[in-house]
């Protein structure tokens, strides 16, 4: 491989990085309010608003059904209010952080509801508030749980990011299908898998490391 | 030694709410005042209905139960499983509410209680679970602090009331292992410790050896009666286990149905049962007839054989044996269990007296009754009652 192509190479990396963190970063911050209120405001929940509740269900569940390379078009008026422009990598991160909370959300639901009600009941007891129970219960409770989900989200964005490419946010996909694919070059499709492997191995590696240290408590 | 900080805390001059005001909780209201004297630490169910909508339609959980539990005892609420003793329990701090009714804690009625005063009440009631529920991602010390956490008590002050609460349950050197670690009987503890940090009046026990091995249990209920004892705390428990019951309760109310069925002083519902469901329940605790004498029982009696008796003593302090003795037909000992309970003898004896005898001698029967209570059980042939 020439200079040029590690340099690219490295470039590349460091975009799918920026893409990927910052994004990650956003669907944490959104997704686990979003997920509070999924748990919560269900019927019987602590916060009970049943309609919202639906409401919200329902955009949630929208939003994960549009595949990441349809969404990522669909959004680009909205990315070009909020990022100023609708290329490069700013321009992706805006439809891989709206595409990464709700299956963030998702995933933290699923351990917020695995909480024990006995808790929260034991909780309310002791004359704890709403946002005790929050605080004290339901997110400390669930914690193992939303940082394993985590780790799957940010696998997944990895993936997705791949097709940033498409409105010219660069990273490694974008290199392995311009370099590797299109102009045949077999070595740039290799590396960049075997880049590719690498980074999924190590963040899954520091999840399970995370989870695992959470739990042993 | 170790009631001291909770007695000092105790201070019957400063009205319950007013000491449990932590200076940071200032914004927490007030529940309406308890009425001062006689009436702290009571619970009163007036007329409580308590229905759930289930898939299969509507579900009476608690039917016109009404009930008055006095400060200082300790309550037992038994039945079968659905009898609505959880449902009962939860609506004193209202982790249920009723569908009609009222409860009043410490002469006041909480079923208008707005959030802040819920959450106050609750801090004067404490609640422990069959299963624990403590909180796994904090230490047993977090887990108790968190009541006074929660309440806004200052972190100064929250250290020594959980080292004392810590004390009382003897668990002060697992102050800083996770729940986790330890066994059943901690877990408890723990769960004891975390209920009564914020010194309440009044201590609802859910199930709360149900989880727990029979040697575990008996030191619960130890610590338990000792609590109740020491902080003159109310402790109200709802249990399966008739044992319990006996083992630690003052009074006791039998549920069936949503319904009280029995309710009265431990010694007299167990020496006395007069519902069927107390009867069913205590059954476990009860010995039937011998089998070899039940194949044997006859409805006539037969030449030289023996008249089966059953002695219930219930409220006697101390049956006199001597009764048994003394001149006239013998009284043969078949089986017997007396227990004392609050100081009274309560239990069964099955004796057997010559068959022919009680109808030409009924001074036999007039002896016994001096014991208890005497049913004629049955008859057996000669060889079947001594050998």
């Amino acid at each position: 491989m020439s200079p040029q192509m590690i340099e690219r190479l490295w470039q590349a990396f460091l975009d799918t990085a920026l893409m990927v963190g910052v994004s990650a970063g956003i669907a944490v911050l959104a997704g686990i309010p979003l997920a509070l209120f999924l748990v919560t405001s269900g019927p019987g929940g602590i916060f009970p608003a049943p309609t919202a509740n639906r409401v919200v269900g329902t955009v949630v569940n929208g939003f994960r059904a549009v595949p990441f390379i349809v969404l990522l078009v669909a959004l680009i008026p909205f990315t070009r209010l909020v990022a100023g422009t609708t290329i490069g990598v700013w321009a992706a991160i805006v439809p891989l952080s709206v595409s990464a909370t709700p299956f963030f959300a998702r995933i933290a639901e699923v351990s917020l509801r695995e909480v024990d009600a006995g808790l929260i009941e034991a909780a309310q007891s002791i004359g704890c508030r709403r946002r005790h129970i929050l605080a004290h219960v339901l997110l400390p409770e669930a914690l193992p749980g939303i940082v394993a989900g985590f780790t799957i989200t940010v696998v997944a964005m990895i993936g997705a990011s791949a097709m940033a490419g498409a409105v010219g946010a660069g990273g490694l996909g974008d290199v392995a299908i311009r370099y590797g694919y299109q102009r045949f070059d077999t070595t740039v499709m290799v590396v960049v898998i075997a880049i590719l492997i690498a980074l999924v191995c190590v963040v899954q590696f520091a999840g399970d490391t995370a989870v695992r240290r959470l739990r042993a408590r | 030694m170790v009631g001291l900080i909770f007695d000092s805390l105790r201070d019957p001059g400063t009205p319950v709410a007013a000491r449990r005001q932590a200076p940071g909780a200032a914004t927490a209201a007030r529940p309406p005042a308890p009425a001062p004297g006689r009436e702290a630490g009571t619970v009163r169910f007036e007329s409580v209905s308590k229905t759930y909508r289930s898939a299969a339609g509507p579900v009476q959980a608690l039917d016109r139960v009404d009930l008055a539990i006095p400060a200082g005892a300790i309550f037992g609420i038994i039945g079968r499983s659905g009898a609505g003793k959880s449902s009962l329990l939860r609506t004193v701090n209202r982790l249920e509410a009723p569908t009609s009714g009222r409860v009043l804690v410490d002469g006041a009625p909480i079923d208008a209680l707005d959030t802040d005063g819920l959450v106050a009440l609750r801090r004067r009631i404490g609640m422990i679970f069959q299963h624990f529920n403590l909180l796994a991602a904090k230490t047993v010390r977090q887990n108790v602090a968190l009541p006074l956490t929660v309440a806004g008590v200052p972190r100064r002050d929250i250290g020594p009331r959980v080292a004392e609460a810590l004390r009382l349950v003897g668990l002060e050197d697992k102050a800083d292992t996770y729940p986790s670690r330890l066994s059943g009987g901690q877990k408890q503890r723990v769960g004891i410790a975390r209920a009564l940090v914020s010194d309440p009046e009044i201590l609802l026990c859910d199930e709360a050896t149900s989880a727990l091995d029979p040697e575990t249990t008996l030191a619960i209920l130890d610590l338990l009666r000792d609590i109740n004892r020491r902080l003159g705390i109310t402790i109200i428990l709802i249990t399966h286990e008739m044992s319990v019951i006996r083992e630690i309760c003052s009074d006791v109310v039998v549920l069936e149905g949503g319904r009280v069925v029995e309710t009265g002083p431990v010694w007299r519902v167990f020496g006395a049962p007069e519902h069927p469901t107390t009867r069913a329940l205590l059954e476990p605790l009860t010995r039937g007839l011998p089998s070899d004498l039940a194949a044997r029982l006859q409805p006539q009696p037969a030449p030289g054989g023996w008249a089966i008796l059953r002695i219930t003593c219930a409220g006697q302090a101390a049956p006199d044996l001597s009764s048994l003795a003394g001149a006239g037909a013998p009284v043969r000992l078949l089986q017997a269990g007396i227990e004392r309970i609050q100081g009274r003898a309560v239990g069964r004896m099955l004796v057997a007296v010559p068959a022919e005898d009680p109808a030409e001698d009924p001074s036999t029967e007039a002896r016994l009754r001096a014991l208890g209570d005497v049913e004629r059980v049955g008859y057996v042939p000669a060889d079947a009652a001594v050998g």
